[in-house]
């Protein structure tokens, strides 16, 4: 188990570094890829130590990480850093989804790169993006956490400079400033905890270790709620992500929606919540009033957006805002909704960005107004973007419902004026949001060809794309059809967690 | 009294003056630059060796104290300093082969240098100290004004110079009255004899601040960092260099050894809090509108110095871990700005000054070694992976802050990375931006230089992966 936990986060490093060094740039890319699968392989791997685990042997205080695989060895003492990584129940699904996605976004730039540099060169950042983000899953430590999120940082900022749209420079840097604000909060907050805990491990810490003060837990809730704030990202934190989606390549939206957000979502669960349960109940009310005002800010916004890219970025902003509607109700189902919708907006806002780069690069615009007619020229591109916008919108029997659904119940259970206010207002933004897919829908794909559509070369969906899309196509039939599938065994870490804020 | 002097543990102090007079004989006897300079870089490595194998003891001792304390401390600081000299020696061969400057004065003022920061880890008493800086100062007034027929050479020396005569007379005076008020020199028995009713006296306040502050000129603190970007631009880049690392180095030493062994804690702590805000806010803000390569530099450097000083701002909870955060946080950014200015030196014609931060478009791609080089020192000088460097120096600091209860400093410090990002990003995404058409075709990179940058990038990386290496030393 070890083995192919290593495997996971070394694979994607040695195939960043193969595809820089091999000779020639289709050689580069086809190695980055089959890194890229191998890392996919071995996570998948991980789950066959799933059974094995065992977790009634922890104690009278279960922590909320309960890893089936793990490797510890010291790194820096004098940094409280230890190189401590393993997976769980609530890493397992994100840590496969991250992976996945990789191997299709490198898949996807094998044959088709960008404008901007060489192709082997991007399959390389997209690696190193993604040892940055499965370290953020699987690290136990918080100082190690802390690190690996800033590895993401730059190699995303040189994927949108590099190969993004004509305003690439302002937003890769509005991106990288963004977020490095937030990761410095993070900083903060990883050693506010450490200094009064006396201990960066995870483990531990969400078991209850070291007995922080209600005063340290309020301050370390704080701190990190808005470095992961930033970082999913939630209202009023998110001006940053419309901006790099629109100018990013589609490979980089595919990332940044898909998984590099869900670091933020992860760590809220993980790391605030689980660090400081006491801080946790103390901030709820206002998460759930900041989860309610994103969903229908993001509901509102999109409801007028007009360029394609623009709308599923927005549409992202209040999906998180579900996610962290279920995160504030600090009950079981509102984190296991949480975990589904996470899972499933990766899942769905990856494919949605592929389309939406495969009409851009088609049509060579991504304007609403300018679209229109697609259903008659593609019809195959259009059904598949429909597909993926009606499962964004949560219907049922599509991955999108659970996370949704579920969250709004979670918000009626935890009861009260309030809550049941959110949870109806959360409603109404699931109303909205459906509203806004479908506007997009009869823009884009119905109506009579328009003159950009129409003068542009019929080009069909290529069997590249199609292996690329259909992995994420099947998944949001699956993942509807059968939740289990992501929360099969995250029973145990979440129950402990939903104990540890109610003691 | 007649003293006994222990000259073996001197012995690193003897060889690096041996060296300047060394190499003042060879250019005299020699003549040839290639002896000249062969003799300067052997002296610098001898040092290191003697410091390294030295004899660690004391010697000069009086009643009160010694006044030359050769620790395991005073080793490492001694073998760095020689270490930046020596990488100083190498990058300085274009510009000495160019016939900018006269190589055996400009070798001969080099070695004087090292000769003061290799005294000045041993420094016991505050004259020794203070004596020490100046020797480690004075040359580097001579060397910033050697470039040849330059006006802004000649400006940036005078400015320098005054400056800094000005800030060794306050820093004078401070130890004046001290001495007044405790009638003692001696570092440790400083920090005893100030204790009680001394401390309350206003003018001791007053003699520990003009202390303090009379050394933050030598790390170039706000307010008194003003010299910095004018003599850093004027100077011969290996100058510039040796200024932004060993000069700072010293500065920072210096201020370590009377912060943390004379001083009280609670008189110097506030003084260094408002120091290290303002060094670092001002610092990085006006490093945002830099538009040439050395100036950028030079803020940038001035906004490190606020992150060294932050962790001294906490000594009164926990003197070692701060200590340790401070001089760690100082050899990493040592490493890393010297890497920094030996790609800038190997991207620039032998002779030229850093030029303007447009000339460098595309320079990563007629040189991707040098340039991957200069923007894996500039992002770990913004403190981010793939700099591990950096970013561990980062860490040690707001650790060190969290543990000693300074949590508003240490949000201050984490904003301020963020500005910083804002140009070191700039500069390292100037460098992969598409040439300008009128681009100079690519020069070779002299060998020299790229040795050092080798060295000093494969350093970077070696810290990166194992910084409790540098824990370790600073923990000493």
């Amino acid at each position: 188990m070890t083995f192919l936990l290593v495997a996971t986060l070394a694979l994607p490093a040695l195939g960043a570094v193969a595809a820089v060094a091999v000779r020639g740039d289709r050689a580069g890319r086809v190695t980055g890829t089959a890194f890229a699968a191998l890392a996919f392989v071995a996570s998948v791997l991980l789950v066959a130590g799933a059974e094995s685990g065992g977790w009634f042997a922890y104690g009278v205080t279960p922590p909320g990480v309960m890893p089936w695989a793990e490797l510890d060895v010291t790194w820096v003492p004098g940094l409280d850093l230890r190189f401590h990584i393993g997976v769980d129940g609530i890493s397992y699904p994100l840590v496969v989804l991250t992976t996945l996605l990789t191997l299709l976004c490198c898949l996807y730039t094998i044959w088709h790169v960008p404008d901007g540099g060489r192709g082997s060169t991007l399959v390389a950042l997209l690696l190193a993006v993604e040892v940055g983000i499965l370290g953020t899953f699987l690290a136990l430590d918080l100082v190690l956490f802390f690190v690996f999120f800033e590895v993401v940082l730059l190699p995303m900022y040189a994927v949108i400079a590099g190969w993004g749209g004509d305003d690439r420079r302002h937003a890769a840097r509005k991106f990288a400033l963004y977020t490095l604000f937030g990761s410095v909060l993070l900083l903060v907050g990883v050693f506010t905890v450490v200094a009064a805990a006396g201990t960066a491990d995870l483990v531990a810490l969400t078991a209850g270790a070291g007995e922080l003060s209600r005063n340290t837990q309020i301050a370390a809730f704080l701190l990190l709620a808005v470095a992961f704030a930033v970082k999913s990202p939630l209202w009023p934190l998110h001006t940053w992500l419309p901006d790099a989606h629109t100018q990013a390549p589609t490979v980089g939206s595919v990332i940044l929606a898909g998984v590099l957000l869900k670091m933020g979502t992860y760590g809220l669960i993980r790391v605030a919540v689980g660090v400081a349960p006491e801080g946790a109940r103390w901030a709820s009310p206002v998460l759930g009033l900041l989860a309610v005002a994103a969903i229908l800010v993001g509901c509102l916004v999109c409801l007028a957006q007009t360029e394609l890219k623009r709308l599923i970025a927005y549409s992202s902003v209040g999906h998180m805002g579900f996610v962290l509607l279920g995160v504030a109700t600090l009950t079981a189902t509102g984190i296991q909704a949480a975990l589904i919708g996470n899972i499933a907006h990766g899942i769905i806002t990856g494919l949605l960005f592929f389309l939406a780069g495969a009409v851009k690069d088609r049509f060579h615009t991504g304007d609403l107004a300018a679209l229109g007619g697609l259903r008659e020229r593609l019809p195959g591109l259009s059904g598949l973007l429909a597909f993926a916008a009606i499962a964004s919108l949560g219907l049922p029997g599509l991955a999108g419902f659970w996370g949704e659904a579920f969250a709004v119940v979670a918000a009626f259970q935890r009861g009260g004026f309030w809550w049941v206010l959110y949870g109806v207002l959360a409603a109404v933004g699931g109303a909205l949001t459906a509203a806004y897919f479908l506007r997009m829908l009869r823009r884009v794909t119905h109506g009579p060809a328009s003159a950009a559509v129409a003068s542009a070369p019929p080009a069909r969906v290529s069997r590249m794309e199609l292996a690329a899309w259909s992995p994420l196509v099947v998944l949001a039939v699956l993942v509807g059809l059968l939740p289990a599938l992501v929360l099969a065994f995250s029973d145990g870490p979440v129950s402990s967690l939903v104990e540890a804020v109610g003691r | 009294v007649i003293q006994a002097v222990d000259h073996v543990v001197l012995l690193p102090a003897y060889l690096a003056a041996g060296t300047a007079v060394l190499v003042l004989l060879a250019d005299l006897l020699v003549a040839r630059r290639t002896v000249t300079l062969a003799v300067a870089a052997a002296g610098a490595v001898a040092v290191i060796v003697a410091a390294v194998l030295a004899r660690r003891g004391s010697t000069f001792c009086g009643a009160d104290g010694c006044s030359y304390v050769f620790s395991g401390r005073a080793a490492l600081i001694a073998s760095v300093f020689a270490l930046l000299t020596l990488g100083v020696v190498v990058l300085s061969v274009p510009l000495l082969r160019a016939g900018a400057a006269p190589a055996g004065e400009y070798l001969f003022l080099l070695a004087c240098s090292m000769t003061g920061g290799v005294v000045l880890g041993a420094a016991g008493d505050l004259i020794t100290l203070i004596v020490a800086v100046e020797t480690l100062t004075l040359p580097l007034y001579v060397l910033v004004g050697m470039r040849r027929q330059t006006a802004e050479s000649a400006a940036a020396a005078v400015t320098f110079f005054v400056v800094s005569v000005v800030a060794t007379a306050i820093t004078l005076l401070g130890a004046a009255l001290l001495y007044a008020v405790t009638g003692v020199v001696h570092l440790p028995s400083l920090l005893s004899a100030l204790e009680g009713d001394v401390l309350a006296l206003p003018l001791t306040a007053a003699a520990v601040g003009l202390v303090v502050l009379g050394l933050a000129f030598k790390v170039a603190a706000v307010p008194f960092h003003a010299w910095a970007p004018a003599t850093y631009d004027g100077a011969p880049l290996p100058i510039a260099a040796y200024l932004s690392t060993a000069s700072k180095l010293g500065g920072v030493v210096a201020l370590l050894l009377v912060v943390a062994v004379a001083l009280p804690a609670s008189v110097t702590g506030p003084v260094l809090a408002v120091l290290a805000v303002l060094t670092m806010t001002v610092g990085n803000l006006v490093a945002l509108r830099q538009i040439r390569m050395t100036r950028l530099l030079a803020w940038s450097s001035v906004a490190q110095a606020g992150y060294i000083l932050a962790p001294l701002a906490a000594v009164a909870a926990d003197l070692p871990a701060a200590v340790v955060a401070a001089v760690a946080y100082t050899v990493f950014f040592v490493i890393l700005e010297l890497g920094a200015f030996a790609a800038v030196v190997g991207l620039r014609p032998a002779d030229a000054d850093g030029g303007r931060i447009d000339s460098y478009r595309g320079a990563a791609r007629r040189h991707p070694w040098v340039g991957a080089a200069l923007a894996l020192a500039l992002i770990g000088l913004a403190g981010l992976p793939p700099g591990l460097a950096g970013l561990f120096a980062k860490v040690a600091v707001v650790r060190s802050l969290l543990g000693g209860g300074a949590g508003w400093l240490a949000v201050v410090v984490a904003l301020n990375a963020v500005v910083g990002l804002a140009y070191y990003v700039r500069v390292a995404a100037t460098l992969y931006a598409p040439p300008a058409p009128t681009a100079v075709p690519a020069r070779a990179v002299p060998w020299p230089v790229a040795g050092v940058l080798a060295a000093a990038t494969a350093l970077a990386l070696v810290v990166g992966v194992a910084p409790q290496l540098v824990l370790d030393w600073a923990a000493l």
